[in-house]
């Protein structure tokens, strides 16, 4: 693992890759995003971090299209896809590995990375697949194993590697963390890093701030649907308030 | 990859290459198949068990008869096996296609269309109906699409009863034109053989487009979508056309069922198309075998044929017992009317010891024999470097796959992961 944290690389001339700009998304009558303003610049981690509830998730669903905001506007390179549908945008370049790992647990892991690819070309299948597994090993030794039957930290890689079949150019990740043993939560965010290096831009979401942070450029703070805090990674890991509520400091 | 390559060994190798070369040429086995099962049909009336029964006529009849529900449970199981819609009002596009027929081809309407014309226009029609139905019931999931299904399946039926005018209500629609067809000419009455025939093709046709959709890119989606929907749709599935197309083929499918059907029995009446249908429908893509093509054709055929020949058979037989003490009580009972109870012990019969169908899939068989498919050693090694890193895991372990046959659904699996996407409304 790299110690040091990698430095911005933003094309400031294009403007930011992915703009949410005052986005408000209900559940029915729950208003969980009350006015959600955060970018992402080409080549960056972001990381949005806050505690249960915060609407994390549905930051992350609002922007693949799983739900669409009320009112305000999600810009992902400059085109407004606040009312495009989710199946849409997996072509348009983003990719979402949901909470929840969400495999098919049935179906084998090659078949699972192939459901991955599914919006694309048929032939381009087999080197991706070969790039995915170079990434992870284990996937690899498991390929005709049933999602199911995998372990939890294989599941969450294959939740990854299935995420990164379609070839996104923005990759969502929610929670990769959740329910890991140390040692896994270690190698998945030196594979997001490793992801990140090979050119994916990343946004994501994590209750182990800790982590996050390491491995983030910027950071987001989130509070009951609102930004609370902004920032460089390691100015919001040294704000008081984030030491003390998600850092676990006194 | 063909699923037949998927975790095969060596020792059944022989079955395996036949079963491969049965994939990959799908649509000349199910022609060569199908040729064969209509050669074996026409001629097992006349080996004795069967030759004691009935006349050969009446075989042929009950054959082409069991042929509408093998159809039925064709397009059935796409809706409900493939995609993983639960449907129960299936018979709904049955009637379409069968009142479909009786407006084209009866006195009542006075038109006489030519019968494969009706058959094409049933099935389009059906179709229709079947988008028609889809469009609005398929933002619903699980339970809210099962209630809106059998809702659907109540109304068709009441319509067609209550529009006098336009279906003359509980008398049906009377006296339909039967088909004339080129080579075979005109059918009658008693042309069991040429009904007999023209449902073998029919079938044979369907089942080699049912079984070209399901290797397809669409086939795959609609996995996808029975596996998990919202994964699906992360996938860049488009899960809205791709659920109404299953609606739609599964309704295409009902309505050359209907066509079929209404030109054999030369009448229509909303009380052929009562519950009852789609219930006895559902039950046999159960048993048959869910996800299954040849499975589920297999099945309908078997339960149509004791329906509408075994119980009959059964009642004269045990008549003969009448006055015999003890089996006099045997003699009583009418089975025809037991059918459904008989469904239900088979049914909760099939769920306790054999829930995957009596043919089951591939994939299905796959999902309940996870321990005696993988690789024992590959097996150990996983365990051995996953005992390793996670000796703190929360996320759940390597699972013991004898477990996982015996337990059913494997973790990870929608039964056990915690569903925060429950709102159907989103």
């Amino acid at each position: 693992m790299t110690a040091t944290a990698p430095v911005a690389t933003a094309p400031a001339t294009r403007g930011p890759m992915l703009m949410l700009d005052d986005v408000h998304t209900y559940y029915g009558h729950i208003h969980a995003l009350q006015g959600v303003s955060i970018e992402v610049e080409q080549g960056e981690v972001v990381t949005l971090i806050g505690a249960n509830g915060a609407g994390k998730t549905t930051t992350l669903k609002t922007i693949s299209g799983l739900l669409h905001p009320r009112e305000g506007r999600v810009l992902f390179e400059g085109s407004d896809i606040s009312r495009t549908a989710a199946h849409h945008l997996v072509r348009t370049g983003i990719g979402h590995a949901p909470e929840g790992r969400r495999i098919f647990s049935r179906l084998s892991v090659e078949e699972n990375l192939q459901m991955g690819a599914f919006t694309r070309n048929q032939k381009e299948i087999g080197p991706e697949l070969e790039r995915v597994m170079t990434l992870f090993p284990r996937l690899r030794e498991r390929v005709n194993q049933q999602g199911g039957t995998l372990s939890g930290g294989e599941q969450q890689m294959l939740a990854i590697a299935r995420a990164l079949m379609s070839r996104p150019r923005l990759l969502l990740l929610d929670e990769p963390s959740l329910g890991l043993s140390p040692i896994l939560v270690q190698q998945i965010f030196s594979i997001i890093r490793e992801i990140n290096e090979q050119g994916t831009t990343i946004l994501l979401v994590e209750q182990n701030a800790q982590q996050a942070l390491n491995v983030a450029h910027r950071a987001y703070v989130l509070q009951t649907g609102h930004v609370v805090l902004a920032g460089s990674a390691a100015d919001v890991a040294s704000n008081e308030s984030v030491r003390k509520a998600y850092l676990g400091e006194d | 990859m063909t699923a037949a390559a998927v975790g095969r060994r060596g020792r059944r190798f022989g079955r395996d290459e036949f079963r491969d070369v049965l994939v990959r040429h799908r649509t000349v086995s199910i022609l060569v198949g199908m040729s064969l099962v209509g050669f074996l049909l026409y001629f097992l009336p006349y080996v004795p068990p069967f030759s004691l029964f009935n006349f050969h006529q009446a075989w042929l009849n009950s054959f082409a008869s069991a042929g509408v529900f093998v159809l039925l449970a064709l397009g059935l199981n796409v809706v409900v096996g493939l995609a993983g819609l639960l449907d129960l009002g299936y018979a709904a596009f049955f009637a379409f296609g069968a009142y479909t027929y009786a407006y084209g081809a009866s006195p009542f309407s006075g038109n006489h269309a030519p019968f494969l014309l009706m058959l094409f226009l049933g099935a389009v029609v059906a179709a229709l109906f079947g988008l028609l139905l889809g469009a609005p019931t398929l933002r619903l999931r699980g339970d809210y699409l099962a209630i809106m299904t059998l809702g659907f399946g109540e109304i068709v039926p009441i319509v067609f009863l209550n529009t006098d005018e336009y279906t003359r209500g509980t008398n049906g629609i009377g006296g339909i034109y039967r088909p004339d067809l080129p080579i075979l000419g005109p059918f009658g009455a008693l042309d069991n053989f040429k009904y007999f025939v023209v449902m073998v093709f029919i079938i044979t046709i369907t089942m080699i487009l049912l079984y070209r959709l399901q290797d397809s890119r669409i086939g795959r989606a609609w996995m996808a979508i029975r596996e998990d929907e919202l994964a699906a749709a992360a996938n860049g599935i488009n899960t809205v056309t791709t659920k109404l197309l299953a609606f739609a083929i599964g309704a295409t499918t009902a309505g050359f069922a209907g066509v079929f059907n209404a030109s054999k029995l030369t009448i229509v009446s909303p009380d052929q198309f009562l519950f009852a249908v789609s219930f006895t429908v559902l039950a046999m893509v159960v048993l048959g075998g869910m996800g299954n093509i040849w499975g589920v054709a297999v099945g309908a055929f078997v339960i149509a044929l004791i329906q509408s020949t075994f119980l009959t058979q059964l009642n004269q037989f045990v008549s003969t017992f009448r006055g015999i003490p003890v089996l006099d009580i045997l003699s009583r009972v009418n089975f025809i009317q037991y059918q459904f109870l008989l469904y239900g012990i088979a049914l909760v019969l099939m769920m306790l010891f054999r829930p995957e169908g009596l043919f089951p899939s591939q994939r299905r068989r796959m999902e309940l024999r996870v321990a005696e498919e993988l690789d024992p050693e590959a097996e150990a090694k996983a365990l051995e470097a996953a005992a390793a890193s996670e000796t703190v895991a929360g996320g759940g372990e390597p699972t013991d796959p004898v477990v996982v046959g015996a337990m059913g659904p494997p973790p990870g699996s929608d039964e056990d992961t915690a569903r925060p996407y429950g709102d159907d409304r989103s």
